[in-house]
């Protein structure tokens, strides 16, 4: 999907409204309310600090909203007496730090959940985690244990293992901050690849080239709001607020 | 035992250097008469039986209850975690002996049930062991990286196959070396059930003492044969660290 066509997909695929978070009395997110559309793939920039991980995170419910809702497929998962557990398997999560399981192969890794969660036969889904492997081009690794994998690689397999629990929409904490310079390409080509699928996409990010490349829109977090929220051909140009004018000047 | 003379003798032996004599005769000079036990050592051996029995008992028990005493202390509902908090804190504070003993003084006294030594002493050291084992693995699992329960809950493992599958087997290898040390605590602590009666190495080492009037040699032998146990237990320990060393 290119950025020309997306517009006419509307369908609602996570909706937030009026969220608020705090912790004690740190007030990170005030107020955001925003609406992603299915197979659309939004970059969430801002200074460090500014909230952009949780905000991330109060999307798979990883923080508690302190107030507000999020709507997932029209579904208020804020709502009391939901299946929190169900909703995460239809929102994947790739970290910053990978969080393999060390103790587990690769293969393991990314057939653990589906088996765990989904009851999938074992065969089945070892058969499906070898196909993921060789989508992040690692099927050669499948019986590695982590310790033995790049960062690269290892962010790859996290990839996969997310993508094996076939969730609606993905959301990376800045999946490539960790990672060597010559590994951060090799990450962002298998994320881009995802992207292509038509996945409903939320990336924490700070490459910039790759934002405005993948993603259809940019959220510029500031101020524990969306301070703007433009596609990246109108952001990177022509920034509204000084804001982001200063924080471009900084990064670009 | 040492007749007083005889032992003020060799301290002035030593404190005396012209008359520094040679090791083997500091030896001879203790007098130690084993033949005299040797008859008796079947009967002190039975109770390395009687030892291992409590202390392995106590382990068994100690790690379920220890367990399930970790998660309460690592659980969000405040009144399962003030309950392991304050459980540990009291078999922490008072004196194992005191336990011992009030568990097998006070439970006839207080409910009527004629408590034998062998059930008083593993009830005794189950809940202590618990107490301890419990912090050992409560803080086995919080040296789990926070990012392995975030990791799984994202792909929406629910509590229970996240702590068997993937934060315990990671845990074991924080709470291994901890739990030996444990073990080795725990076969020592074993003694104190001589006190209530029960015929473990130390009791029996006590009894041949009293018929022969030989003290030192029964002692000495039970002695070796703990101090036995505990470097073959920590023998064992380094093994299986190695073992897990390599494998992660
Ligand atoms: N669990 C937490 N407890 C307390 N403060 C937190 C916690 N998580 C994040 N914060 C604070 O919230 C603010 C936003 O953090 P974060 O969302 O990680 O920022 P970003 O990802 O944009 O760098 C920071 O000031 C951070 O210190
Ligand atoms: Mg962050």
């Amino acid at each position: 999907m290119s950025v020309s066509d997306h517009g006419q997909q509307q369908e609602v695929a996570i909706a937030v409204d009026r969220l608020y978070k705090s912790f004690g009395s740190l007030k990170v997110l005030r107020e955001i309310t925003t609406e992603i559309h299915r197979g659309e793939v939004v970059a969430i920039i801002g200074p460090s600090g500014c909230g952009k991980s949780t905000f991330l995170r109060c999307l798979n419910l990883l923080e508690k909203p302190t107030s507000g809702k999020i709507y997932i497929d029209g579904t208020d998962i804020t709502a009391p007496g939901v299946d929190v557990m169900k909703m995460r398997q239809n929102v994947g999560m790739v970290f910053q730090h990978f969080h393999l399981f060390p103790h587990m192969t690769v293969l393991q890794n990314v057939m653990y959940a589906p088996v765990k969660v989904k009851q999938l036969p074992k065969a089945v889904a070892a058969e499906k985690a070898q196909q993921l492997l060789a989508r992040v081009g690692l099927a050669e690794k499948a019986d590695v244990y982590p310790s033995k994998l790049s960062g690269g690689q290892k962010q790859r397999v996290a990839i996969a293992r997310a993508l094996a629990m076939e969730p609606k929409a993905m959301l990376f904490d800045e999946p490539t901050s960790a990672l060597d310079p010559e590994m951060v390409k090799e990450v962002l080509d298998v994320i881009k690849a995802v992207s292509l699928t038509g996945m409903t996409m939320a990336i924490v990010t700070h490459e910039m080239g790759f934002a405005r490349e993948v993603a259809h829109r940019i959220f510029f977090l500031d101020g524990g709001k969306v301070a703007e929220d433009a596609p990246p051909s109108e952001f990177f140009t022509q920034p509204k607020s000084d804001r982001a004018q200063q924080f471009l000047e900084k990064v670009l | 035992m040492l007749n007083k003379l005889e032992n003020s003798e060799s301290l002035m032996m030593i404190f005396a250097p012209e008359r520094v004599p040679e090791f083997p005769l500091l030896l001879a000079d203790l007098k130690l008469d084993f033949a005299a036990i040797a008859p008796s050592l079947p009967f002190i051996l039975t109770g390395l039986w009687v030892t291992l029995q409590f202390t392995l008992i106590s382990l068994f028990f100690g790690f379920i209850w220890g367990t399930i005493l970790a998660l309460f202390k690592i659980s969000s509902f405040k009144p399962l975690y003030w309950f392991g908090m304050a459980y540990t804190s009291i078999f922490r504070g008072v004196p194992l002996l005191v336990t011992l003993s009030v568990i097998y003084f006070a439970t006839p006294q207080l409910t009527g049930f004629n408590i034998q030594p062998l059930q008083a002493g593993v009830l005794t050291f189950s809940l202590n062991a618990g107490a301890y084992v419990s912090e050992v693995i409560r803080a086995g699992i919080l040296a789990v990286d926070r990012g392995q329960t975030e990791a799984a809950m994202s792909l929406g493992v629910t509590y229970k196959p996240m702590m068997l599958d993937i934060i315990l087997p990671q845990a074991v290898k924080n709470i291994l070396p901890a739990l030996v040390n444990e073990t080795i605590a725990l076969l020592k602590d074993s003694s104190l059930v001589s006190t209530i009666g029960a015929q473990d190495l130390l009791r029996r080492a006590q009894i041949v003492g009293a018929q022969k009037y030989v003290y030192f040699e029964p002692l000495l032998i039970v002695g070796l044969v703990y101090y036995a146990m505990v470097m073959v237990l920590t023998l064992a320990a380094h093994a299986l660290e190695r073992r897990l060393h390599r494998s992660s």
